[in-house]
C-alpha cells in the first residue's frame, strides 16, 4: 500500500491563527458594551465604520499585490485592527476620522511593510497617533458619559447627523454636547493650581478612575483576565505595563498627594486595561521573550505615566506602545533566554 | 558528581499529549510470524553502514555475520533467519527521503537454525569490560530508543571520564509507542539483567531506571524482578508524564537537576544513558549468545485493526506485521515509523523493520490530519514557551525562511532535539521543524562542499607548484643547455671568429711555452685551455 | 570670527591627527579581498569563468576587471555570497559562461581509454591517475566535475556522470511555501 508523505509533527494542531483572532474579538465584548453605554451610537458608528473601512483597505490592498484575499481576511487580523482603532476614537468624531485612521493602519503601517507578521509597529495605534496630530479638534469629540450631572448620550439620529453631515442637533453648540475626558480635564485642572483632592470631587471624576471610564475600563479588565485564562495573552506584558505604571504613580503619589494623580485614577482612566490587555499585547510589533515582554509592557507603563503626567497629550497608551515597539527588537536581542545545557554564557 | 534528586526537577518547555497508549497493550508481547523473505539494510545506526560479507546464493544461520562494521562508530548485521542469500544491492529502506541503500536480501528456509556466535560469556561479573564492549559490539548492538547509536561506544567512557550515574530510560514519552513498555512488563528479567553487566562494562558509581509515572505496571514489574534477584543498588524513579520526559537530555535533569552541556554529551557531566531495550538486548547477546536480530515493535493507531506490540525479526516487511495484527482499517490515512511527534511518514509498507523501528502508526485521517496551509508568523511565541530547549523557535524559523545559514547557527539550532512541540502548538500552522531539518542539513551539506572546495583548493595549488616546479626544472636544464652552447661561438660574427682565432693561438703558445718549461719535470700543469 | 575660524581650524586638525593616529596604531590585518573572494568559489578550476581557475578569477573579481556572475558551477549561491561579501547588488548568472547543472563527476571507460595521458595533463587537480600507455582512472572523491578532461581526449572516453546522493547526503527539502504570501517573501 502506498500513503503520502510529510514533516513532523502528525497530531492534530492545538492552535489557529483565525480562533486566537476571535477569541480577541469576543474578549472585546464587555469593554464595547460598556462604552455603548456610556457614550451612546457613536461608539458603535466609530466599530461599524473602522471595520468596514479596515477589511475593505486590506482586500484591496491585497488585490493589488496579487495576494489571495480570501484567506487573510478570514484570520481576522484586520477586522481586529478595525475594532481597536474604533474603540479609542471619540464617538462624536466625524466618519471620515475612523475612515483615514482604518486606511492608514492597514495600507501604511500593515501592508506596505510586508502585512500581517511584518509591520514593525502596532497598526491601530499609527492610525490613532496620525489622527491625533492632524486632527487635534475632531480627537476631542466625547460626548459626556450618559447619565453624568442628568445629562444623557446624544440619541441615534443627532448622533448620526452629527457623524455624517456633522451638523449638530438644534439648539445646541458643540461645547453642549462634548466634554473633556477626565485625563484631559485633571490636567487642566491642575495647571489652574487645584490640589487632587479638589480635582476629584468634581463629579465628572466618579469615584476613583473618572465617571464611566473607571466601569469602561473594569470591562476591559474583565475581558483581559478572560483573554490570559483562555491562553490567548500571557501575563508579562499587561502585569509589566500595569505594574510599572502602578509603581511609579504611586511613587509621585506618595511624594506629593496634591500634585499628583493617585494610582487608581491611572489604572482605571482613559486606555488602560484595553492598552494593556488587547493593544500592547499584539505580539507582531511586541518584545517576544518571556524577559523582555515584561520589559516591554514595563516600558509602556513608565512612558504612559510621563506623558499623561507632564506630555502634551491627554493619553499616553498609544505614543507608548509605538515607541516600545521600536524598542521591541533590541529587548529582545538583550533578553534572549538561556539555552538549556549552555551555562550563563548568554545570560547578558 | 551528579546526585539524584530526592523530588524530579522539571525542564523547561515540553507538553502534556494525550497518551494513546492504552490501545496497544490489550494483547500480550508475542513473535511475529517469520516472514518468506527479509531485506536487512547494512546501515542501520549513526555512523558508518557496516559492510556485506556474504553473497548471493550464500547459505546463512540465524544469527551469522553477514555484513561487517567498519570503522569504531558502526555496527555489524546479522541473519535475522536462516536461509539463502537472495541479492546484496540497492532497496528501499525506512527513511525520510524516501530512497534506497543497500540491502542485503534473504530467503527464509523455514527452519531458522541458529549459528554458533562466541557471544556468550559465563562469568560476566569477573570479566574485563573491553571484553564486554567488544561483545556488544559484535552483536550488532545499537540504541533501540530510536536514534540507533552503537552501545559500544556508549559502553566506553573512555579513561578521562569516571561514570558517576547510569541512566536507563524507560520514559517512552512519545503518544502511542508502548513496545518499551511491553518489554517491561514481559521480560524485567532480561532488562535487569542488561543493566547489571552495563554497570559492570562501565564501572558505574549509581544507577537509576526512570520511567513515566503514567505506567506504574511497568514500575510495578521491574520492582519485583529487582527483589527476586536481590538488587538494592538499582533505584527505579516515576518521573512526571510531560513530552519530551524521555529525551535524553530532558530525563537526566529530571533525575539530577543536572544539564547536559550544549552539544556535548552525559558523559561530560559522568552520566551514560541507555534505553530499557538496549539492556535487554545486552542480556540477550551475553548470557544467551544472540546478536541484535529482533526487537519488539508497536503496530497501533486507528489504522490497524487489532494493535499491540511484536517481538519482530528485523528486515520483516511492515505490511506483514500490520496482517498479524488485523489489517487495515478503512480509517488508514497515513503510515508512521516512530511516534507521532519524531517519527517519519513511510510511503511504503512493503519497507522493512530495522533495529532503530520503535513504533509502526497506521495513523487515520483523524489522528493526523493533512498538514494545513501556513500562515504568516506573528511572533506570539507560543513555540519559545514550550522549547524545552528554551531556544526562540520564531528567530530560528525567521532566519530558516530566509535561508541565512549563519544566522540560523548563532541562535544555536544544533541544540534543536526536533521534539515538535513548537509546530504542535503554531497557531500560523508553519512546519517549523521542517525549516530546522532543511536548514541542518543545509549546513552539513554546505560544509562537506566547504571541504571539497578546499581538498580541490589545495590540489589546485600543489599542481600549480609542481608544474612551477617542472618548468623551473626545464628551465634549468634549458639554461644549461643554453650556457653550453653559448660557450661555443656562433658562426658568421667576424669579430668573435678573430677572437676565437686569437685564443686558439693563445692556447698554442701556452701551451708551448709550459712544454718547455716542463720538459725533465713532471707534468704539473693544470690543463687550462681544455 | 578669528576665533572662531582657528577654533575650528585647531579642532580639525586635532581630529585629523587622533584619526590618522588610530588607522595606524589601530589598523586591521583582515584577510586579502582576493582571499576571501577565493574562499567563497568552488575551487572547480574549470575556466568557464574566463580566467585559468578560482584563484585568478578572484584576483581578477578583487581588481575589478570581472563581474561576480561569471561562476556557473557556483550558481546563484556563489554569487550571493560573493554580493554579500563585496556589498553589491547579486545579478543573475551570466550565461555566456555556461549554465548552473548539477554536480558531475568524471568517469573514464577503461575499456576504450588508450592511455594517452592527455586528460592527467589537463586536470586542474590531479584527479586522475595513470601512465603512459596505461589505463587511467578518475579519483570520483577528488574530481571537481569541471569537464577539462573532455576535449584533449583522443577516443572520447570520458563521460561526466551526475554524483550519487547517497541517503547520508540526503537534504530535507525546503518547505513547500504553500501559501502565496509565504512564497513570495521568501524571495
Amino acid at each position: 500500500m502506498e500513503f503520502p508523505t510529510h514533516s513532523s509533527p502528525y497530531l492534530p494542531l492545538r492552535n489557529d491563527l483565525s480562533r486566537l483572532m476571535a477569541t480577541v474579538m469576543l474578549a472585546l465584548v464587555p469593554g464595547a458594551l460598556a462604552m455603548f453605554w456610556f457614550f451612546g451610537w457613536g461608539v458603535i458608528f466609530n466599530l461599524v465604520i473602522a471595520t468596514t473601512t479596515a477589511l475593505l483597505a486590506e482586500a484591496a490592498v491585497l488585490r493589488w499585490r496579487n495576494k489571495p484575499v480570501r484567506a487573510a481576511l478570514l484570520d481576522g487580523s484586520a477586522a481586529l485592527t478595525g475594532l481597536l482603532l474604533g474603540l479609542a476614537l471619540p464617538p462624536l468624531a466625524p466618519w471620515w476620522i475612523p475612515v483615514i485612521g482604518s486606511l492608514f493602519a492597514i495600507v501604511i503601517a500593515k501592508q506596505l511593510y510586508g502585512g500581517l507578521g511584518y509591520n514593525p509597529f502596532n497598526p491601530a495605534m499609527i492610525g490613532f497617533v496620525v489622527l491625533i496630530i492632524s486632527f487635534p479638534l475632531q480627537m476631542t469629540l466625547w460626548s459626556p458619559p450618559g447619565g453624568i450631572m442628568g445629562l444623557e448620550a446624544t440619541g441615534f439620529l443627532d448622533t448620526a447627523r452629527l457623524v455624517f453631515t456633522e451638523t449638530l442637533p438644534a439648539g445646541a453648540s458643540l461645547d453642549s454636547i462634548t466634554m473633556a475626558t477626565p485625563l484631559d480635564e485633571s490636567k487642566t485642572l491642575s495647571s489652574l493650581n487645584l490640589t487632587w483632592q479638589e480635582i476629584l470631587s468634581d463629579p465628572r471624576f466618579g469615584n476613583y478612575g473618572g465617571y464611566g471610564w473607571e466601569w469602561i475600563n473594569l470591562a476591559f479588565l474583565l475581558g483581559g483576565l478572560w483573554l490570559w485564562k483562555r491562553d490567548a495573552i500571557q501575563w508579562h506584558i499587561p502585569a509589566g505595563m500595569i505594574g510599572s505604571l502602578f509603581l511609579l504613580s504611586l511613587l509621585f503619589y506618595i511624594a506629593d498627594t496634591d500634585s499628583f494623580a493617585s494610582p487608581l485614577f491611572h489604572l482605571f482612566s482613559g486606555a488602560t486595561m484595553i492598552g494593556a490587555f488587547f493593544i500592547a499585547t499584539d505580539p507582531v510589533s511586541a518584545a517576544t521573550t518571556p524577559r523582555g515582554r515584561l520589559y516591554y509592557g514595563a516600558g509602556i507603563g513608565v512612558l504612559v505615566y510621563v506623558i499623561r503626567t507632564w506630555g502634551g497629550y491627554p493619553d499616553g497608551v498609544a505614543f507608548g506602545v509605538l515607541l516600545m515597539n521600536m524598542a521591541a527588537p533590541t529587548i529582545d536581542y538583550y533578553t534572549r533566554p538561556r539555552v538549556f545545557g549552555q551555562r550563563g554564557e548568554q545570560d547578558d | 558528581m551528579v546526585t539524584l534528586l530526592e523530588k524530579p526537577a522539571t525542564f523547561p518547555g515540553g507538553l502534556h499529549l494525550p497518551s494513546e497508549k492504552s490501545r496497544s497493550l490489550t494483547e500480550p508481547l508475542t513473535s511475529a510470524a517469520i516472514p518468506a523473505r527479509l531485506h536487512v539494510p547494512l546501515g542501520q545506526n549513526i555512523g558508518e553502514p557496516a559492510e556485506a560479507v556474504v553473497k548471493p546464493g550464500d547459505k546463512v544461520l540465524r544469527g551469522q555475520l553477514i555484513a561487517r562494521s567498519l570503522g569504531y562508530i558502526s555496527a555489524p548485521v546479522h541473519a535475522p533467519t536462516s536461509g539463502t542469500v537472495r541479492d546484496v544491492g540497492d532497496y528501499p529502506v525506512p527513511h525520510p527521503s524516501g530512497l534506497s541503500a543497500p540491502c542485503i536480501v534473504i530467503d527464509s528456509d523455514g527452519e531458522d537454525r541458529a549459528a554458533e556466535t562466541g557471544l556468550q560469556m559465563d562469568r560476566v561479573y569477573e570479566a574485563d569490560p573491553a571484553d564486554i564492549r567488544q561483545r556488544v559490539r559484535d552483536a550488532g548492538i545499537v540504541g533501540l530508543g530510536g536514534a540507533g547509536f552503537p552501545t559500544a561506544v556508549k559502553l566506553n567512557p573512555g579513561p578521562d571520564h569516571i561514570v558517576d550515574l547510569l541512566v536507563i530510560n524507560g520514559a517512552e514519552c512519545e503518544p502511542y509507542i508502548t513496545c518499551d513498555e511491553a518489554l517491561m512488563c514481559c521480560r524485567p528479567d532480561d532488562i535487569i539483567e542488561g543493566i547489571r553487566i552495563m554497570r559492570h562494562a562501565l564501572r558505574a558509581k549509581q544507577v537509576v531506571i526512570g520511567i513515566e509515572d503514567s505506567m506504574p505496571n511497568a514500575i510495578e514489574c521491574l520492582r519485583k524482578e529487582l527483589e527476586r534477584v536481590g538488587e538494592t543498588e538499582i533505584r527505579i524513579v516515576a518521573v512526571p508524564t510531560r513530552y519530551p520526559a524521555g529525551g535524553e537530555k530532558q530525563l537526566i535533569y529530571t533525575l539530577t537537576g543536572e544539564e547536559v552541556p550544549s552539544q556535548g554529551l552525559p558523559i561530560d557531566i559522568g552520566v551514560v544513558c541507555h534505553n530499557v531495550g538496549t539492556a535487554a538486548a545486552v542480556a540477550r547477546a551475553i548470557h544467551h549468545g544472540e546478536p541484535l536480530i529482533s526487537r519488539v515493535v508497536t503496530v497501533t493507531g486507528a489504522g490497524v485493526a487489532r494493535p499491540r506490540n511484536f517481538d519482530v525479526r528485523i528486515g520483516t516487511p511492515i505490511g506483514d506485521l500490520v496482517e498479524q495484527a488485523g489489517g487495515y482499517t478503512p480509517d488508514v490515512a497515513r503510515l508512521l515509523m516512530g511516534g507521532p511527534m519524531m517519527g517519519f511518514t513511510l510511503n511504503s509498507d512493503r519497507l522493512p523493520v530495522i533495529k532503530t523501528s520503535n513504533c509502526i502508526l497506521a495513523a487515520s485521517r483523524a489522528e493526523a490530519p493533512d498538514p494545513p496551509h501556513p500562515q504568516p508568523c506573528i511572533r506570539c511565541a507560543r513555540c519559545a514557551d514550550v522549547c524545552p530547549a528554551s531556544l526562540l523557535p520564531q528567530q530560528l524559523y525567521w532566519y530558516a525562511f530566509a535561508r541565512n545559514l549563519e544566522k540560523v547557527q548563532d541562535y544555536n539550532l544544533f541544540d534543536c532535539i526536533e521534539c515538535g512541540c513548537c509546530a504542535l502548538v503554531c497557531p500560523s500552522h508553519i512546519p517549523l521543524v521542517q525549516y530546522y531539518r532543511f536548514a541542518k542539513t543545509e549546513i552539513w551539506d554546505m560544509e562537506r562542499e566547504r571541504e571539497k572546495a578546499d581538498l580541490a583548493r589545495r590540489r589546485h595549488e600543489a599542481r600549480l607548484q609542481r608544474l612551477e616546479r617542472e618548468k623551473k626544472a626545464l628551465e634549468e636544464r634549458r639554461a644549461r643547455a643554453r650556457k653550453a652552447l653559448d660557450k661555443k661561438p656562433k658562426a658568421g660574427d667576424a669579430d668573435a671568429k678573430k677572437a676565437e682565432i686569437a685564443a686558439a693561438l693563445a692556447r698554442v703558445k701556452a701551451r708551448k711555452k709550459e712544454t718547455q718549461a716542463a720538459t725533465g719535470q713532471a707534468d704539473g700543469g693544470n690543463g687550462d685551455g681544455n | 570670527m578669528l576665533t572662531a575660524m582657528i577654533a575650528i581650524g585647531a579642532l580639525a586638525g586635532l581630529f585629523g591627527l587622533l584619526l590618522g593616529y588610530s588607522a595606524i596604531r589601530f589598523r586591521v590585518d583582515a584577510d586579502p579581498i582576493v582571499d576571501q573572494i577565493d574562499a567563497l568559489l568552488p575551487q572547480t578550476q574549470c575556466g568557464q569563468c574566463g580566467f585559468a581557475g578560482c584563484r585568478p578569477y578572484a584576483e581578477a573579481i578583487a581588481g575589478g576587471e570581472a563581474d561576480i556572475n561569471q561562476c556557473p558551477p557556483g550558481g546563484e549561491a556563489t554569487i550571493q555570497a560573493l554580493a554579500d561579501l563585496l556589498g553589491v547588488d547579486p545579478k543573475p548568472l551570466n550565461e555566456e559562461h555556461g549554465e548552473h547543472g548539477e554536480k558531475m563527476v568524471a568517469v573514464i571507460d577503461e575499456q576504450t581509454c588508450i592511455g594517452c595521458t592527455l586528460c592527467i595533463q589537463a586536470c586542474p587537480v590531479d584527479a586522475i591517475l595513470g601512465a603512459a600507455k596505461q589505463m587511467h582512472t578518475v579519483i570520483a572523491d577528488e574530481c571537481t566535475g569541471c569537464e577539462l578532461c573532455l576535449p584533449p581526449c583522443p577516443v572520447d572516453c570520458i563521460t561526466m556522470v551526475p554524483v550519487k546522493r547517497d541517503i547520508s547526503q540526503w537534504k530535507w527539502p525546503y518547505p513547500e511555501p504553500d501559501h502565496p504570501e509565504i512564497a513570495e517573501a521568501g524571495k
